[in-house]
This record gives structure tokens, C-alpha cells and sequence, in this order.
């Protein structure tokens, strides 16, 4: 367990592509001119002859893809996560989704963390699209180890796949070991006064959260789940059974996104005290990430001060 | 069931083939009492020359050939054109387009790849074909064992106002990619009026020129000089992509819906039925 220097999921996607490109000789790269920011230029540079570069056109690159996968290859398209789910949707819907074909989607740049972009180019609406089309896999890694096993597990899923990977740098949660499934969530802290529910980068965070809680007498159990779509039912049930408090945290929108799938859940089959917590119904702004994660309460403290006035509702 | 080989089909007899077609749309429309009845009309001539004879490698028997020339109807409402043409080719039985558009149908109201035999792209929302198209037709360059399939996209004029077959006309022009060819079908008019009148397309062959596509100009509805023109295209995106503007009628075959974009959309009732019909009787 546990592993060296901070290393963002971007560049472990990067890599991660690099590594698998022997193995997969089926495995193209399409480029709407992102790819010194999503990574992919280590591609280029490695695999030229498979690295097709578009220029700055989503709905083209989509629609390439689609072409190709329909043709027996398993093509990325690598691009800000906000303009491939808002202006590639109709392609990513209709060539991609409706058609089931293999077209991997890597979301790059994904929630809040641009480089400073704003509100144009913060990806806080793309979990909600993905997540609504059928046929879709939607794949959140918390970790630059899971970025990387979640791109050889994109490869060898039969059907489309959305992957988010996010920009910064993050802290390492999982080994090299590490061998994410569709559809299970990993408990990452055991506790029965309350569930945090995690997708993505939040996970270090809601256990940085748990680890304040714990020296106030509150055992949080951390659920992540990097597989958002299918979602871990099991999980999700046993969390409200169990704790009967659930927070989601989510580096995405409030409306549409991890949050509403667990609540999906638990309003079918096991109704508890729920919240929450992501970006309100606003535009995000320039700024710097860790200001305005703090801003909207998606910090450790956030989480944790949304933890205690759940508890709190509850007692009362 | 046609036998799978076209090779030595005249001119005369695609020509006979194609108005059957006609006959095979009104009817399917007709029964289902919905359907694109003036899009799919204008486009019949091309499928039959493309499905007849053009096309390379294709086996109705054996629809997902690997070296078969692919094609994608991008104007994907234009579907009781296109499932006519495939039953008639023999892909499934002409009985099949009694269930058009129906509960539980393989033959739904766009193109399902996964559902109806002998359609290589599932379509319907307009401007996304071309782009699938090129990325077949790179996919064949890049599998040299499959022969360099070719790959067929077709379009309606007013789709062309989307942005996306702008963006593959680009994109193809820059990249000289081969072994694509694009198809025009020119009816000149759209859901809710003329193309003229909502916004101009034209002049298309200086377009896709500018845009670095070798442009061939035909008579849509002129079988011969049709065939021709799409086997020159077949050889010629050998070299670089190449687009046929085919200038057809919107409804073509029948008076009462020639030119007219109430027909776009719309199944003709019994009478209407009957009158057409009627026309395209030989």
C-alpha cells in the first residue's frame, strides 16, 4: 500500500496509456489540439501512427471515433471534460451511446480544478449527462492508481466508457495493486455513526474529514466510489442500514450528479437521513481550487461541519 | 431474395429496380401512416445505383464482411428509403417493412445498426455521418487487409447547415483522407421550406472545393450518368475524399409532392396513396 510523490490523475492518465499501448495494438488516441494538457502528447510522442490529431473540433473527434470503434478499434477521445459531455453530447449520445460502441471518453480537467479556468470551463454538469445515457460506464478514480487501472479497465469493458479524470495533483489512496470492478465501491473507513459516500478526488478529503470526526467520538464510515455508473447498490443500501446517516460528496454539481444517483438509491429502498454535498445551482468563478472548494463547504472542514449537522438533524 | 451477385445488372434494369423502390416507400409509409416520404424518394436512384452496383464486396448473406465498402445513411430520417433499398437488395424480406416504425420493429424510425441486418451506423440526429464515415474510412487504412474498403456517406442539402459536416469537411480536406465519398442528395428542400429559403447551401461544388474535396456534379434521378459518377468517386477516393452533389427532387416520382416540403415528413393517406400509385405504375 501506499505509494510516492503526488501525482495527478491527468498524468497518470497519460502514462497509464503509454503502458497499455503494446498490449492493445486496437487502442488509438484522437486529440481536439488538448493534448500537452490532458497528457496525451506522451502518446503522440511514443505512438505517433496512432495518435490522430483533429484540431479543435469535439463533435469530430466523437464522430472519428465512433467510425473506427464501429470498425473493430478501441479509440480515446481525450478532451476538457466540459466541452466533450456539453459540446459533444448529441455526438456522444447518438455515434457513441445509442450505436454502443467502444469509444472511450476520457474527461479530462474534470469538476472544479481547470488551471484557474472559471465558470466556462469547469466540468460541474458532466457526471449528470454521462450518467443519463444509457449504455454509458461512468468512472471516477480517486487516485493516480486508479486513473491508471481504470484506463486498462475502460479497454476492456465491451461498451462505451466515461472517464474523469481530474487536473491537480492528489495524494496516493490505493497501491499498484489496486483492481477497481464496475459497480463496487470501496469502504475506505469502517464506522457505523454515519457514511460519508465519495466519488473521485473527494475521497481524501472525506477522510481527512473522518480523521477530525474521530477525535470528537464520531466513527464516519468513507465509501468512494469510482464507479458511478453502475452504481454499487449494496454499498449504498448497507451504508443506510447500517449508519443510517449518509453524506455524498461530490466534485460536481448538487443537481444530477453522484449524490442524486445515491439518492436514486436510497429513496427506492432505504430511505434515511440524507444530504448532498457538491456545487450549488450557481456558475463557478475564478480562483484559485482550494479557495473555492472551501467557499462551497468541499473541503475537510466543509465535510466535516456537513457531517455534524446531519448528526445533529438527526438527534433533534 | 435478389442473388447476391449485381455485377451484370444494365442500366435499364436499375432503373426498374428504382421505381419499384418508390412503390415499396409509398407502401411503407402508406401502412405505417408515418414516415419520410419526399426525402426518401429524392434519394432512391442513389441507393439502388449504390446497393446495385457500386458498392464493393457487399453480401446481403453476410451482412458484417469485414472487406465489405460501408455505407451511412446520415440523413436518417430517410429510413423507408433506405429499408426499402435493403430489402430489395435482399439484407431481409419485403414483407419486414410492414413492421416499419412499429413496437418491437428492427426496422425503427432511424437507422439501429444493432437491429436491422445491412446498416453499418446507427444515425438520426443530422451532421454526425460524415464524421463516422472518416473515421471507417480511417479504420480501412489502417486494416490494409481489408481490401481499402470504401465508405459511403449520404446527406441531405439542408443538412449541410449543420455545423459538424463542416467540421469533417475540413478536417478530410486538410488530411486528403481516402477512401471516403461523400453524396449529396441536392433536393433543395428541407423540413419547413426550401433550403433557398432558410439558409442557402449554395454554391456547393465551390464549397467542398475550397475545402479540399474533389467535387463531381450528376442528375441524381439520371441512372447512368448516376452509376457513373459514383464509381468514378469509388476510384477516385483512392486518392483524397471526394463528394458527389447529386441534384435530385424532393419527392421525385410523384407530381403532387415534387418540390414540396409539406411531403417531408408526411405518410400519404388512402387516396393520396392510390393517386401515387398510379403514377408509378409502368
Amino acid at each position: 500500500m501506499k505509494a510516492a510523490a503526488m501525482i495527478s490523475p491527468r498524468s497518470a492518465f497519460g502514462m497509464a496509456l503509454v503502458e497499455l499501448a503494446d498490449a492493445n495494438p486496437r487502442m488509438l488516441v484522437i486529440d481536439p489540439d488538448v493534448c500537452t494538457s490532458t497528457q496525451t502528447a506522451l502518446f503522440r510522442s511514443s505512438h505517433p501512427s496512432r495518435f490522430i490529431e483533429v484540431g479543435i473540433a469535439e463533435a469530430n473527434a466523437v464522430g472519428i471515433a465512433a467510425g473506427l470503434a464501429a470498425c473493430g478499434f478501441v479509440p480515446w477521445v481525450s478532451a476538457f471534460a466540459v466541452f466533450l459531455a456539453t459540446r459533444s453530447c448529441d455526438q456522444i449520445r447518438v455515434s457513441v451511446a445509442h450505436a454502443d460502441l467502444p469509444v472511450k471518453l476520457n474527461g479530462s480537467y474534470g469538476g472544479l480544478p481547470t488551471g484557474r479556468g472559471g465558470a466556462t470551463h469547469s466540468a460541474i454538469e458532466d457526471i449528470a449527462i454521462m450518467r443519463s445515457m444509457p449504455n454509458m460506464t461512468v468512472l471516477t478514480p480517486a487516485d493516480a492508481s486508479e486513473t491508471r487501472a481504470m484506463t486498462a479497465l475502460s479497454l476492456r469493458l465491451p461498451g462505451p466508457v466515461y472517464l474523469r479524470t481530474v487536473r491537480c495533483e492528489l495524494p496516493a489512496l490505493f497501491g499498484e495493486s489496486h483492481r477497481p470492478v464496475p459497480g463496487v465501491a470501496v469502504c475506505l473507513r469502517p464506522g457505523t455513526d454515519l457514511a460519508i459516500l465519495t466519488e473521485g478526488m473527494m475521497a481524501f478529503k472525506a477522510l481527512a474529514a473522518a480523521e477530525a470526526l474521530a477525535e470528537e467520538g464520531i466513527r464516519a464510515r468513507v465509501i468512494h466510489f469510482g464507479s458511478v455508473k453502475p452504481i454499487d447498490r449494496a454499498a449504498i443500501l448497507a451504508a443506510s442500514r447500517e449508519c443510517g446517516v449518509v453524506l455524498t460528496v461530490e466534485n460536481h454539481s448538487r443537481i444530477g450528479g453522484f449524490g442524486s444517483a445515491v439518492c436514486e438509491v436510497l429513496a427506492e429502498e432505504a430511505p434515511c437521513r440524507a444530504s448532498i454535498l457538491g456545487f450549488p445551482d450557481v456558475f463557478l468563478e475564478s480562483g484559485d481550487d482550494d479557495a473555492i472548494f472551501g467557499k462551497h463547504g468541499l473541503d475537510a472542514a466543509g465535510i466535516a461541519a456537513a457531517c455534524r449537522e446531519l448528526l445533529g438533524a438527526r438527534t433533534r | 431474395m435478389k442473388a447476391p451477385s449485381t455485377k451484370s445488372i444494365s442500366i435499364g434494369e436499375l432503373e426498374l429496380e428504382a421505381k419499384e423502390l418508390r412503390r415499396l416507400i409509398l407502401r411503407t409509409t402508406h401502412r405505417a401512416g408515418i414516415g419520410h416520404t419526399g426525402g426518401s424518394l429524392s434519394e432512391a436512384d442513389i441507393l439502388v445505383a449504390l446497393y446495385f452496383r457500386v458498392m464493393g464486396g457487399i453480401d446481403p448473406s453476410e451482412p458484417g464482411k469485414a472487406t465489405r465498402d460501408r455505407f451511412i445513411l446520415s440523413k436518417g430520417h430517410a429510413t423507408p428509403g433506405y429499408y426499402s433499398a435493403l430489402a430489395l437488395r435482399g439484407y431481409f424480406p419485403v414483407e419486414a417493412l410492414e413492421t416499419f416504425d412499429e413496437l418491437g420493429t428492427m426496422l425503427q424510425a432511424h437507422p439501429d445498426m444493432h437491429k436491422a441486418p445491412g446498416v453499418d451506423m446507427s444515425t438520426g440526429s443530422l451532421g454526425q455521418g460524415l464524421s463516422c464515415g472518416l473515421g471507417m474510412a480511417h479504420a480501412s487504412r489502417r486494416s490494409p487487409e481489408l481490401g481499402s474498403f470504401r465508405t459511403f456517406v449520404l446527406m441531405g442539402d439542408g443538412e449541410l447547415q449543420e455545423g459538424q459536416v463542416w467540421e469533417a469537411a475540413l478536417y478530410a480536406g486538410a488530411k486528403k483522407t481516402p477512401l471516403i465519398v461523400a453524396i449529396v442528395d441536392d433536393n433543395r428542400v428541407q423540413l419547413a421550406s426550401t433550403t433557398d429559403e432558410a439558409v442557402s447551401v449554395a454554391p456547393l461544388a465551390e464549397k467542398w472545393r475550397a475545402f479540399g474535396w474533389t467535387a463531381l456534379e450528376v442528375d441524381g434521378h439520371d441512372m447512368g450518368a448516376l452509376v457513373a459518377a459514383l464509381k468514378e468517386a469509388r476510384e477516385l477516393a483512392a486518392y483524397g475524399p471526394v463528394v458527389v452533389l447529386a441534384r435530385t427532387v424532393k419527392g421525385k416520382g410523384v407530381s403532387f409532392m415534387e418540390g414540396r416540403y409539406e411531403w417531408h415528413g408526411k405518410a400519404p393517406d388512402d387516396g393520396q396513396f392510390e393517386a401515387a400509385m398510379q403514377e408509378l405504375q409502368s
